[in-house]
């Protein structure tokens, strides 16, 4: 009998949506474009994250150990055959990265006889392509995002710029899009590191203890424990993190809209539901049944949202994998694989926000007594208690911000700043315009001007959690808007500054390079030619390129010190003192005078920091000694870059001659305006996504506005028809109401000012240094602010055109029945 | 059909059957910040099977407080109301929303109807929950309270005396033991609530039920088989 009389209860609540179609719109509305925001954020998250997994599990176990050189630089050949014959099943790996048609790849060296069970391309040793892949000239394993991006099909050999002709490309899907994958004779030749090993790989317990080890290579081999993960996954964590809080931001101002549409379907069926509880319906039941529909409402309108987040991630992945690309050589799959779990996190998502949601409501049914209470409560009394009661949650929720701010560490405590602050304001904001509209209806003179304040205090509770939403979208307009606009004022102004060189040239190799300067030193029009050396090492498990300059004007001038010693350049040149990027400096605590150890292939080098500079943009550390101290540490480092000081007006003419000179010898050249419209790109692609997200977020308060001013038009007749009695036109009703919106989307739109100056703080003070390792000056832009107050205008003007239109369209029967008796 | 023809059908006397609904010494106050103030002070009462009892007093007497302690929709301080040989208070909620479902039809001043149902559905309603819908009875009800043409009609469709139709229609849609009436004519007319209280006693002498009805009108209360009066929150005449 319960199924069945569930089911009527159920049928019933289902009616007052047929009834109220509009009511309706906007809870799906709201629910859907939250969820869509939201999983979109997340598919491209997830999207990213696979394609870090794959490359990191290339071998398959990503928690195994690996034998490391213990001086940092390369295996030998000798000691793995050594491992072998002492019966450690090791298996050889070479790894380095490629250039081709301008993009790097990882190359990827293996030995498919000895690789461990369980790894990407383990199938290698038994599968019938083994012959194909050892035997000369081999195979290219890559996946089909590759072979697209490298533009060949398979079985085609590309060249690198180093002019070594790839084996032939066969498509798997075992191998991660960024990664080519062939036998490990091929990739020594390909990166030109004739018996030299990266690491020694192997299965659980096959790998030597520590004595054996040093039995065997003595003091040059070390076992090297697995980090948690790969690279990729920490170096874009703050960047994946960014995106979460941009999607949470809008999920949490879609959910104001489901609040609303909610909360006025409740306060619609309230006397349904006592009526309903009159005539027999449990408590229990009836709440078992509101919750089963809040949740299949959820699930409905969080489905719609999921298939609008895919579209949304579809649109915004390109930008995502050209900004991950770019700052951090990652290579995602350009095509959309959502799992399961994407699925079900977006409904749960979806199905936990509406219970969020509804939650008030769900309890004020619960409390709800069956016989009506003979008290009507005042809106003022009602209006002042509700006002109380946000003020108690809004310095709550500052309070909580304020202790983050003070003792929290990290980013995620950047977070809980940031949130403390938006939801305290929002919380906030119904008590302070109440305070203004109160002001306001002191100073009023005239029946009608007093009317129209205290009108506009009356709508307040119902319109207050759309303004919320609408303070949080432009406070987060104003935020972001300022970050990005001090970034690219900044980042423009750093460039300059970095990128002073007219020409920049990576050589084919060291020797190449050799002659390319030379030759370049010949030149009367060139008046420098500057080494831009570079070596890869770690520290504190953190990659950090050492990069070997030359003593020249061109850095001593022109190169931005956050701050150094008065001899920085001096002790630079000298070798005895490193200059350090921002990023490394915050991450290993050190400062001005602080001793530095660098690991480098003959041991480690400790040297003091004798200056700091900024690094935007740059995941890795970087640390910048002299040259020739630099080869004299690591005989093995990258030779082949230089940078060319020439009269910008010869620029072009000079890298014409050195190409039709040299041809094949230079990998790469370009000049100074393209190497910097490349960097710009980067930058305006990576924040084309927040763009994006801020945009839409502004749409879904837009939607929250309209949406409460909708719903609400019904309720406005009942305090309409008395001034349209009174002798108050329609038209004139008309414009007093959009007046009146118009007035508190200002107040808003001022206050939302401030809030946003405040994020962007936030943001570059607090989030950007934890996440980036990196502070940014802090600039305002005032015609934005101008801007976003004609936005918030233009959102609320748009938002109550619908409404009004219809208030002014109400036949006078339906103004009148206010009054009759029989409604 | 009249009054006595109706006491006839039902069973022979009033007096002579066994009670229905005993009401035994209900007491009742409201806590005000300026203390309780009582409202029923030890209330006794009886009601036979197929036997009507009009319940009159002043605004404020506590007429409506003691009809819904009767209908389980509000619990007593203390003393004890049996309907049917089933103890109505001190119940839990469930115990007591079962028996309303099950055994009670009421009808409010207000309607109550549910909006967003049509005439049909809010007449099927209660019966549907308690599964007991019928759907010859559905029909007949809708016949007879005029609402046959009106049966797909939203309540904000129809005028305050169709409406009460409607909400007698779902209170006897269940066959209900008992049907209690709060004011059902105080938002109708003279002429519209008489015609009204004619089609409800029709079909509550149908159903054989008891049936008590708040009114304030003294010509209304006549047309039932008792009348009592509440004052100071002591009845008179019970």
């Amino acid at each position: 009998m319960a199924p069945d009389r569930a089911f009527w209860i159920f049928a019933t609540l289902l009616s007052h949506w047929r009834r109220h179609p509009l009511n309706f719109a906007t809870l799906v509305i709201g629910l859907a474009v939250a969820t869509a925001l939201w999983s979109g954020v997340q598919a491209l998250n997830q999207q990213a994250r696979t394609s870090y997994d794959r490359a990191a599990q290339v071998f398959g176990d990503a928690g195994a150990a690996s034998i490391v050189s213990a001086k940092g630089t390369s295996v030998a050949q000798e000691h793995y055959v050594a491992l072998r014959r002492a019966g450690w099943k090791v298996s050889p790996v070479i790894e380095g990265s490629v250039r081709i048609g301008g993009v790097s790849y990882r190359l990827v060296g293996v030995e498919p006889l000895t690789v461990p069970k369980g790894s990407a391309v383990a199938g290698l040793a038994t599968g019938g392509d083994l012959e194909a892949f050892l035997k000369a000239p081999g195979q290219t394993l890559v996946a089909t995002e590759t072979l697209r991006e490298l533009g060949a099909a398979g079985g085609s050999r590309p060249v690198t710029e180093g002019k070594q002709a790839l084996p032939p490309l066969v498509v798997t899907e075992a191998v991660a899009p960024g990664i080519l994958v062939m036998d490990i004779g091929a990739a020594q030749v390909i990166l030109g590191k004739p018996q030299q090993l990266t690491r020694l790989i192997g299965g659980q317990g096959e790998m030597p203890d520590e004595a054996s080890l040093v039995a065997i290579g003595g003091d040059a081999l070390k076992l090297e424990q697995p980090e948690e993960r790969g690279d990729l996954a920490r170096l874009t964590d703050s960047f994946h993190l960014n995106l979460t809080a941009f999607g949470l931001l809008a999920f949490i101002v879609g959910l104001f809209i489901v609040h609303a549409s909610i909360g006025l379907a409740f306060e619609q069926r309230l006397g349904t539901l006592r009526t309903m509880r009159a005539v027999g319906v449990p408590l229990r039941l009836l709440m078992l049944v509101l919750v089963g529909e809040v949740v299949l409402l959820a699930l409905l309108a969080g489905a719609i949202g999921m298939v609008c987040g895919y579209v949304i991630a579809a649109a915004l992945l390109p930008d995502v994998a050209a900004s991950l690309s770019g700052l951090y050589g990652a290579h995602v799959g350009g095509h959309l694989a959502l799992q399961g779990r994407w699925w079900a996190s977006g409904l749960g998502m979806a199905s936990a926000g509406a219970l969020a949601a509804s939650a008030v409501s769900l309890l004020k049914v619960y409390r709800l007594p069956i016989l009506a209470v003979a008290k009507p409560l005042a809106w003022r009394e009602a209006q002042h208690a509700q006002l109380r009661r946000q003020g108690v949650l809004a310095a709550m929720c500052l309070v909580i911000g304020a202790i983050a701010f003070l003792w929290g560490r990290g980013l995620v405590a950047g977070f809980v700043v940031i949130a403390g602050v938006l939801l305290g304001a929002a919380l906030l904001l119904p008590l302070l315009l109440a305070v203004v509209l109160r002001l306001g209806e002191r100073r009023a003179s005239g029946a009608l001007a007093q009317w129209f304040w205290a009108d506009t205090r009356l709508q307040l509770s119902g319109l207050s959690l759309a303004l919320m939403a609408l303070l949080l979208a432009l406070a987060a307009n104003v935020g972001v808007g300022t970050m990005v606009e001090g970034f690219r004022k900044t980042f423009t102004g750093w460039l300059d500054e970095r990128l002073n060189s007219e020409l920049y040239f990576d050589a084919a190799g060291a020797q190449e390079g050799g002659e390319i300067a030379e030759w370049l030193g010949r030149d009367p029009r060139v008046t420098a030619v500057l080494p831009v050396w570079k070596a890869e090492t770690r520290i504190g498990g953190w990659p950090v390129d050492v990069y070997g300059t030359r003593d020249h004007a061109t850095y001593r001038d022109h190169f931005t010190l956050l701050s150094h010693t008065a001899d920085a350049w001096d002790r630079v040149r000298d070798g005895e003192g490193a200059l350090i990027s921002e990023q490394l400096a915050r991450r290993m605590d050190i400062g001005l005078g602080s001793p530095l150890a660098l690991p480098t292939a003959d041991g480690v080098w400790e040297l003091p920091v004798v200056g700091l500079y900024p690094d935007y943009g740059n995941p890795k550390g970087q640390v910048r000694v002299n040259v020739d101290h630099l080869v004299r540490h690591w005989a093995d480092a990258r030779r082949t870059s230089y940078s060319v000081r020439v009269a910008p007006s010869d620029a072009g003419a000079l890298m014409t001659a050195m190409q039709s000179h040299f041809d094949g010898k230079i990998a790469r050249i370009v000049d100074q305006a393209s190497l910097k419209q490349i960097s710009t790109q980067i930058f305006e692609r990576t924040f084309a996504v927040t763009g994006a997200l801020n945009t839409l977020t502004l749409i879904v308060s837009g939607i929250a506005l309209f949406a409460s001013l909708l719903t609400l038009s019904d309720l406005r007749l009942a305090q309409l028809a008395p001034v349209w009695a009174l002798g108050v036109t329609r038209r004139k009703l008309m414009d007093l109401e959009i007046g009146k919106l118009l007035v508190l989307a200002a107040i808003t739109a001022v206050l939302a000012v401030p809030l946003g100056l405040v994020l962007a703080w936030c943001l570059v003070a607090i989030v950007n240094v934890q996440a980036f390792g990196w502070r940014l000056p802090f600039h305002v832009f005032p015609t934005q602010w101008g801007l976003i107050v004609a936005l918030a205008l233009a959102t609320a003007f748009l938002a109550s055109i619908v409404p009004v239109v219809r208030l002014g369209r109400t036949a006078p029967q339906d103004l009148l029945k206010v009054f009759a008796n029989e409604r | 059909m009249t009054l006595i023809d109706r006491t006839h059908r039902a069973g022979g006397s009033p007096q002579a059957s066994a009670p229905l609904l005993r009401v035994s010494d209900v007491r009742k106050s409201y806590a005000t910040p300026q203390g309780p103030i009582p409202v029923l002070k030890g209330v006794d009462l009886t009601l036979a099977a197929g036997e009507s009892l009009a319940l009159l007093g002043e605004s404020g007497s506590g007429k409506s407080t003691l009809l819904h302690l009767i209908g389980g929709l509000d619990d007593a301080d203390s003393g004890e109301i049996m309907l049917d040989g089933v103890r109505v208070t001190g119940q839990p909620d469930a115990e007591r929303a079962a028996l309303r479902r099950e055994r009670i039809g009421i009808v409010f001043q207000q309607f109550n109807l549910v909006p967003s149902l049509t005439v049909a559905g809010n007449i099927a309603f209660q019966a549907r929950i308690a599964g007991r819908f019928d759907a010859a009875w559905q029909e007949e009800l809708m016949e007879r309270l005029g609402l046959a043409a009106l049966r797909h009609r939203y309540p904000e469709q129809l005028s305050g005396g169709q409406q009460q139709r409607v909400s007698i229609g779902r209170a006897l849609a269940i066959r209900p033991r008992l049907l209690i009436a709060d004011e059902p004519t105080g938002n109708l007319d003279e002429a519209t609530g008489d015609e009204v209280m004619g089609l409800a006693l029709d079909l509550i002498a149908r159903t054989g039920c008891g049936f008590l009805m708040v009114t304030h009108s003294t010509r209304l209360a006549r047309r039932l088989d008792r009348q009592v009066t509440l004052a100071s929150g002591v009845l008179a005449g019970a």
